[in-house]
């Protein structure tokens, strides 16, 4: 069954998009982002060290012909350093498809969310497309929606938490009011949390530290990646009902003492 | 290459050689990796980099990409 995950004019197989932080060396970085099978992986645009220039790169392990590039904004506390590191990040490499997040404060790493929005509106008018991290409230992400964002990607926690979805309730109101996909972004810490976000009616999960900070990456990117897929499945196959009690399974008729 | 000239790169204050910004990716061994400029707040396409002569004073951003979420 085909079974397309589109954003803006990309199409993916993959519904679990990785990230390419925190991993103890870059070997890692590719093995695990393999055993994901995902396609999208986002990366940081960072100063050049320029007294090491010969230094190994990321982009020498994760090639940008075989991975759709999503450069991020990671670490921007305002639009205006957002706007200009997805601008640098365009020229680099020519990449159009980006994740905008504008960070509150370092201790949370909750989003700024009006920072957030004028740096969209900037942005989806320059012409990027733009994936935007943001809180887990359905009203900003219908405003985020509106500017002309690609994506939608509330969080499940805060980055790095690994505490899973703070709000189910909130991500699947956010999905069934939305006409863009839905990523849950940050605080997923293990499989049951992506397959749970993809239930909900995610349309992909953004995964990066519960993969790096795995004892054994690349099994947890094998995990997260069936995880993705046993979610959506269950998604579309559409999950039985709650009951408050008990529904026999075998026949209640044709018993040998009638 | 005229004589040397004082910029800001990277944040840092540093005495280059180069006249252009082709000559400063060259000079920093840079020619063949994936970065971005960004000269006076202004992204610089590749395109441009010979014609784009540096003047002093100038602040030169030179970024690439490394690990992130």
């Amino acid at each position: 069954m085909s079974d397309v995950f589109k954003v803006g004019t990309y199409e993916f197989n993959s519904r679990l998009i990785v990230g390419s932080g925190k991993y103890k060396d870059f070997q890692t970085t590719k093995d695990a982002t393999e055993a994901s099978e995902a396609e999208m992986i986002t990366v940081a645009v960072r100063r050049v060290n320029i007294t090491d220039p010969g230094k190994e790169n990321l982009l020498d392990y994760i090639d940008p012909k075989k991975y759709t590039i999503l450069p991020n904004t990671a670490g921007c506390f305002n639009a205006e350093d957002a706007i200009r590191t997805l601008r640098l990040a365009r020229e680099a490499g020519g990449w159009d498809l980006v994740k905008l997040e504008v960070l509150g404060d370092t201790e949370t790493l909750y989003p700024n969310v009006v920072e957030t929005i004028k740096a969209a509106e900037v942005l989806v008018e320059e012409g990027f497309q733009v994936m935007v991290y943001t809180n887990d409230d359905p009203i900003v992400a219908r405003r985020l929606e509106e500017i002309g964002c690609v994506a939608v990607m509330p969080l499940g926690n805060p980055i790095g938490s690994g505490r899973g979805l703070a709000n189910p309730f909130n991500i699947r109101v956010i999905k069934q009011r939305a006409n863009v996909p839905i990523v849950v972004d940050a605080g997923i810490g293990t499989a049951s949390d992506a397959a749970k976000a993809l239930e909900l009616g995610a349309d992909a999960a953004l995964i990066n530290t519960a993969i790096s900070e795995a004892k054994d990456e690349c099994l947890m990117a094998r995990a997260m990646r069936d995880a993705v897929r046993a979610g959506r499945a269950a998604f579309l196959a559409g999950r039985m009902p709650k009951r408050a009690f008990a529904s026999a399974s075998s026949p209640t008729e044709g018993y040998i003492w009638d | 290459m005229s004589g040397e000239i004082t910029i800001h790169l990277n944040g840092e204050v540093q005495t280059v050689r180069a006249g252009t910004l082709s000559e400063l990716v060259e000079e920093l061994g840079l020619s063949k990796r994936m970065i971005a400029i960004e000269r006076n707040l202004e992204v610089v396409p590749k395109s441009e980099y010979a014609m784009t002569q540096l003047a002093a004073d100038d602040r030169i951003e030179l970024v690439h990409m490394i690990g992130g979420g």
